[in-house]
């Protein structure tokens, strides 16, 4: 017998030449140590490079400046936004629709790749259900400011009360709260439960307030083969429930403008195409925070580029469906039997919002072709500077779906041209980035931003592919 | 229960046409015909509006901002076309449109509030509920005539110094900032003859009620009356003009005079115009 193991086992040079085998890019690099990652990852919550608190300063100075706009338009009413008669949303919807969006993609990707068993999305999707989250918060936010009576918004809930006062349920605004609340929740219980495990490495590492903080939310985690095996369980089924609700919310959102019968607004295929929007807005905000997150806790190990290479795939993927559905929806109205619609297209496109349309085609519709060169790909600075014009593309966008119907509906005496938002539409707006970017950067230092278990999953998954492939 | 109620009538939420269906056999449905071709632009009906309903005077700057709040506004319109050539109309003068809420019996406006503050009246009315209203504006983005208005600001504190206050009409509030109001063809006026009415045991009686608008036009262009009575001047009108609040109805002679404005849209509006007439020399 061991003449013949002896005879069959060829010696190494034959190895090399026989199992030739030429390597993918590996999403990450397999000789990386499990105590390592714990404490690579650890370090992110201790300190980050210095740029981590001029960016927290200036985003919390522009969310103290939004905080005085809203003071403002509180006290004095909602004329000093300078919004007018037909021009009754202007920046306030068009923002919420953006952060709408951009907190889809967090949970909606993590949750669709999770189901798909796609690994690249385990250093990954932490942050971006972050982002989801707390731009979801963002975007409540835009859905109280627009309000006339912010002190009466509960009037949308359908709470009961003596009255038997019910909100209109055939009110789009009334699905929006109710899907809103909804989804928030849902990517809350997401966000929490993908981060027990990890929560419980921190503990274990803590000190002082931190320790009870950790202690408490780790939910007494000790990582037996029980509460993996429910854990595994729940964490599928969240995945699962959350993947149809994150397509409805922002379908229900486009409802707001398809439900009515503005021209312009009142199409068919938006729900498809706000939702591609929204993946598109998000996977390029994903990009972007991937970016400054590798460079301010030196993720280099984990957040790899051939993990990034992957993202920007999928972007681009999701841009030229939302090329598709934009396309889909201007030559329906042309082709279509409605004067109107086709009328208010054509000003659209040439009338004195046309800066924005045109604006809203170059950065995201010609920009992503940028996408497809290798420099943009690897040279992380530019491919920061494109996404950030993807998304600015995408906010263009939500602003040329609002703007140019109002500026030219149905009836010609409300035509109006030339209107500009007001200093206090803009200084909410900005101070919406920097009410997002606060709460993002003080997530990212009290919880961990990268999944430290299902990145030593990963390892060991790599190493044992690898291993069955006779490479390591 | 009213979630049973809710249950039961969710279908029809869907297409709601409140008069049309749900009170078909209502004593009252306010309607209103304007002569276009008796209409001077004079202004008095925005005025007597103004009064009559504690609208705000913004001024200048507001008014150029579009903050004006006039519930029933005189639009101007200098013709172009078959009836007047274009190099005429200077001597000819513009052709004029009052236009206030059209209150529609299938409104846009209704079915997208949040909150229910307008909703349809067993009488026909579109209405607005100030106290229920959280300013979400939906309404006016949905309005295909957009004669919603919003109140941007306090405007209470400045329009009416001392005083102006004491000129105020005691039968409707004065609106604070943040909520939407519109034309409620008086709603006040109308309330006060129907309770007198019931309180001697009668219909409301045509010519006994009448908005302000009407009231005060010089050339009674405005004719303001209840369409569920047959004998009334403004079902003898919609009558006149073959024109029926349900449009599918409606088998209307081309050459009649009478339309309704967006009647394509299917919001059923209560106002009929009576169009105006021009001919071609001088």
């Amino acid at each position: 017998m061991s003449h013949m193991i002896k005879h069959d086992v060829p010696d190494d040079n034959e190895i090399h030449i026989e199992k030739k085998f030429v390597p993918k890019d590996l999403d990450i690099d397999k000789d990386v140590s499990w105590a390592q990652i714990n404490k690579d990852v650890l370090r992110s919550l201790d300190r980050p490079r210095p740029i981590f608190w001029v960016i927290f300063f200036a985003a919390m100075a522009l969310f103290s400046f939004g905080v005085y706009c809203e003071k403002y338009q509180y006290d004095n009413g909602l004329g000093v936004a300078d919004l007018n008669n037909p021009q009754v949303w202007g920046l306030y919807i068009a923002t919420f629709i953006f952060w709408i969006g951009m907190g889809h993609s967090g949970t909606l990707l993590s949750a669709l790749l999770h189901i798909i068993h796609a690994d690249w999305r385990k250093p990954i999707y932490r942050y971006a259900e972050a982002m989801t989250t707390f731009s979801l918060l963002t975007a409540a936010l835009f859905v109280l400011i627009h309000l006339g009576r912010v002190w009466q918004f509960y009037y949308v809930v359908a709470y009961p009360n003596e009255r038997w006062v019910w909100p209109n349920f055939s009110s789009p605004l009334v699905w929006d709260a109710t899907a809103i609340g909804t989804y928030l929740t849902s990517s809350l219980l997401f966000l929490y439960t993908g981060m027990v495990p990890d929560l419980a490495i921190c503990r274990d590492n803590a000190t002082g307030a931190r320790k009870k903080l950790y202690t408490f939310m780790s939910l007494g985690w000790q990582g037996t083969d029980r509460q993996w095996a429910t854990f595994r369980v729940t964490y599928m089924t969240l995945a699962c429930f959350l993947m149809p609700l994150a397509v409805s919310v922002h379908s229900i959102v486009s409802t707001d403008f398809a439900v009515s019968q503005n021209p312009g607004w009142h199409i068919t295929s938006f729900p498809p195409y706000f939702v591609a929007g929204a993946l598109y807005s998000g996977c390029s905000v994903i990009i972007t925070l991937f970016i400054l997150l590798r460079y301010v806790f030196r993720f280099e190990a984990y957040m790899t580029m051939p993990i990034l290479n992957k993202l920007i795939k999928m972007t681009f993927a999701i841009a030229m469906v939302w090329n598709y559905l934009n396309l889909i929806e201007y030559s329906t109205v042309w082709y279509g039997a409605n004067e109107i619609a086709k009328q208010q297209l054509l000003d659209k496109m040439t009338g004195t919002y046309a800066p924005v349309f045109w604006g809203m085609v170059f950065c995201s519709t010609v920009m992503p072709f940028t996408l497809l060169i290798k420099f943009v790909r690897t040279h992380l600075p530019t491919l920061m500077v494109v996404s950030i014009i993807l998304n600015f593309g995408m906010w263009l966008e939500r602003i040329q779906i609002i703007t140019p119907t109002f500026g030219h509906s149905q009836y010609p005496w409300t035509w109006t041209s030339g209107w500009w938002p007001s200093w206090v539409q803009f200084g909410i707006v900005a101070g919406s980035f920097g009410w997002f970017t606060m709460l993002f950067m003080l997530y990212c230092k009290i919880f961990p931003t990268i999944s430290m278990y299902e990145v030593k999953e990963m390892v060991h998954d790599q190493s044992k592919m690898l291993k069955a492939k006779g490479v390591a | 229960m009213s979630l049973n109620n809710l249950i039961k009538n969710w279908t029809s939420f869907r297409s709601r046409r409140p008069y049309l269906d749900q009170y078909k056999n209502a004593d009252y449905k306010w309607a209103m015909v304007i002569d276009l071709d008796a209409c001077t632009g004079c202004n008095a009906c925005t005025t007597a509006c103004y009064a009559e309903n504690n609208l705000p005077v913004v001024g200048k700057e507001r008014y150029e901002k579009g903050h004006a709040m006039h519930w029933l506004r005189i639009e101007r319109y200098w013709g172009e076309g078959e009836s007047v050539p274009v190099d005429m109309v200077p001597d000819r003068g513009a052709q004029f449109l009052p236009m206030m809420c059209q209150q529609c019996e299938a409104a846009p406006c209704e079915v997208v509030c949040p909150v229910g503050a307008t909703h349809h009246s067993a009488d026909g009315l579109n209405t607005q509920v100030y106290n229920r209203c959280v300013g979400s504006r939906y309404c006016s983005a949905n309005c295909p005539y957009k004669v919603r208005y919003f109140n941007w600001w306090q405007y209470a504190d400045t329009a009416w110094p001392n005083p102006l206050e004491l000129q105020l009409n005691p039968d409707v509030s004065v609106r604070s900032k943040g909520v939407m109001e519109k034309c409620t063809f008086c709603v006040q006026r109308l309330r006060e003859s129907m309770d007198h009415a019931k309180t001697d045991g009668r219909l409301v009686r045509d010519g006994e009620v009448t908005t302000a608008c009407a009231q005060a036009c010089p050339t009674s262009a405005i004719t303001f009356g209840n369409l569920a009575n047959p004998q009334s001047q403004v079902a003898k009108k919609w009558k006149n003009q073959q024109i029926a609040l349900e449009k599918d109805e409606q088998k209307k002679d081309e050459n009649l005079r009478g339309y309704r404005i967006f009647e394509e849209f299917r919001t059923y509006p209560s106002v009929v115009y009576l169009e105006r007439v021009r001919d071609l020399e001088a």
